[in-house]
């Protein structure tokens, strides 16, 4: 990298009083915190502000008296725990089919021994696919499996297979999941084709020398070394689809009551018709992310053992 | 390498299918807008909404808005860490990851409760909509600088640019800037697409914007909601596309942990 762009040699009008010379690298000064403030306070203004009236909320009954009945009525209300059971059944479902097939289709292309073009081809596609969620992806997929769809229609006219017959409907728990699926699977092959490629061919061969067969391989050098990848990327997945918000909406609008979704319906009134009740669901969402985050950054770091 | 399996086609063909049959599918439902023949008759209809251009505006104007305020706050942050408060980095690293852990729709719960009413009434102003943008946009604009940072020698060209009398400003905007072009435009590329589809923000704060407007026209109309679809696929497939096309060779960028939308 060259000097394309020459600076400027005579001194800059802020800058005068400070000569470069006085300003060496390891000091720090007032004027450093300057640099970074507007980050921080944006970040406190709008995150952590934000989170902590959420918290402390949660545990304000009528009147802002402390009370832990927000919380209790979490575990105790039917409805919210249905919420609650309903996102995570659909992240944890949504995570694992994910992370699978991610898996079988990376290994396909890393491994599986394609022409290198399918590979670059996927890699494109992920990178699209998983930045398509929310309201087209809804509609694409009423495109596809709703009543007028193509593959409804494809299937009935020339297989007579009515997917609806069976009382099936895409605006339910699996339809929605194999909406979900749409950019879950590509977020795990992005992350698995180079986890993938990192697996040194040494090992294998070491491996073969000590008369291990490909199960052997597998089993005890493969898999053990890219199993943190693995979870992590789960992990990634479950919070994925669990703070999914547009998608559903759009796809069901309120037909499946997801802890989003109830979220969203207290933001424009109380419908649970206590404030504090809110508060404390937003929380558990938090504190379910929160563990989620923890488990991921953990995965990272025995992932970066053997790979990168 | 060995040959191709059997498994290895039928898996890859699998993923093939699940990729394009609902692109296909929404591309093939909105032409048939007129009965018995495809036109292109829904796109017309779509685009001759006068609603249509004004959420279409509004999220342009919010997706700027979005940029420019992301990269004010993360690229300074991200340059000084690097070059001078490397401690600060476990802190800054963890405040971009932030939005993974307060989905769109909690945080949005949380501005309204804190801004909505007096003393400190925001909502009706777009603040809450692009301050939430610019949170989303966080991971995907720290994680952009950071890796171009990291290819460049940021300490040795900030040391030759000072020691040629360049002020902070100067080393900045002349010398740092220029060589971290592509890390930059695939930030904003990606902020570009997240913006102009974004919905959860738009709708619960009551701000006009192409996602919101996608999802109205959905409720009331059929195959025009799909032709809204291709037109978004394809500002996602061009923001991306620019984005590979700009980091060639640097794999696996969009990999990363962000907020769930």
């Amino acid at each position: 990298m060259g000097f394309e762009h020459p600076v400027r040699l005579e001194p800059h009008p802020m800058d005068q009083g400070d000569a470069p010379s006085a300003r060496p690298p390891g000091r720090r000064s007032w004027w450093g915190w300057l640099v970074v403030a507007p980050f921080f306070l944006f970040a406190i203004l709008f995150l952590f502000l934000p989170s902590t009236s959420i918290f402390i909320r949660s545990f304000q009954g009528r009147g802002d008296v402390f009370t832990l009945d927000n919380i209790k009525a979490i575990f105790t209300t039917r409805d919210i725990l249905n919420a609650y059971k309903l996102s995570l059944s659909i992240s944890v479902v949504t995570a694992m089919g994910g992370a699978l097939f991610g898996f079988l289709l990376a290994y396909a292309v890393i491994l599986g021994g394609l022409p290198r073009v399918f590979r670059s081809f996927l890699m494109t596609f992920s990178g699209v696919a998983s930045n398509f969620a929310g309201v087209p992806l809804a509609f694409a997929f009423v495109a596809t499996m709703g009543n007028a769809g193509l593959v409804t229609r494809l299937l009935e006219n020339n297989l007579g297979i009515d997917i609806h017959a069976g009382g099936f409907t895409i605006y339910s728990f699996w339809g929605l999941s194999i909406v979900y699926m749409y950019f879950q699977f590509p977020l795990m092959v992005l992350i698995m084709a180079p986890a993938l490629d990192g697996l040194k061919r040494e090992w294998r061969e070491a491996c073969e020398n000590l008369g291990g067969s490909s199960y052997h391989y597998w089993r005890h050098v493969a898999l053990p070394i890219l199993s943190p990848v693995l979870l992590g990327t789960a992990i990634l997945l479950f919070g994925n689809a669990f703070g999914a918000y547009a998608t559903a909406y759009a796809f069901t609008g309120s037909f499946l009551n997801l802890v989003t979704i109830v979220i969203g319906a207290q933001i424009q009134g109380d419908v649970l018709y206590n404030p504090g009740l809110g508060n404390a669901m937003a929380l558990g969402m938090i504190v379910i992310m929160s563990f989620s985050m923890v488990g991921y950054i953990w995965s990272q770091r025995r992932a970066a053992r053997w790979l990168r | 390498m060995r040959r191709a399996s059997v498994w290895a086609w039928f898996w890859f063909l699998l993923g093939f299918l699940y990729f394009f049959l609902p692109l296909f599918s929404t591309f093939e439902f909105s032409l048939r807008m007129l009965k018995g023949r495809y036109t292109f008759e829904a796109y017309r209809v779509a685009f001759t909404d006068p609603a249509f251009f004004r959420n279409f505006g509004y999220s342009l104007i919010w997706s700027v808005l979005t940029i420019a305020i992301s990269l004010a706050l993360v690229v300074p942050t991200a340059y000084w860490v690097h070059l001078r408060m490397p401690r600060l980095r476990p802190l800054v690293e963890f405040i971009t990851l932030m939005p993974f852990v307060v989905p769109a729709v909690v945080l949005t719960f949380g501005l309204i409760r804190l801004y909505g009413s007096p003393p400190i009434l925001l909502t009706p102003t777009p603040i809450l909509l692009v301050a939430g943008y610019v949170v989303l946009s966080l991971p995907y604009m720290f994680r952009a600088v950071d890796t171009g940072l990291r290819s460049i020698d940021v300490r040795t060209l900030t040391e030759a640019a000072q020691s040629l009398g360049a002020s902070g400003f100067v080393t900045l905007t002349r010398v740092i800037f220029p060589n971290l072009r592509v890390a930059l435009l695939s930030g904003i590329f990606l902020t570009f697409a997240i913006v102009m589809g974004e919905f959860t923000f738009a709708s619960l704060l009551y701000w006009p914007a192409f996602g919101p407007y996608m999802e109205e026209i959905g409720a009331m109309r059929a195959y025009t909601p799909q032709a809204l679809s291709v037109v978004s696929f394809a500002l996602t497939w061009f923001s991306i596309g620019v984005i590979q096309w700009l980091g060639r060779g640097v794999s696996g960028q969009q990999a990363q942990i962000a907020g769930a939308r």
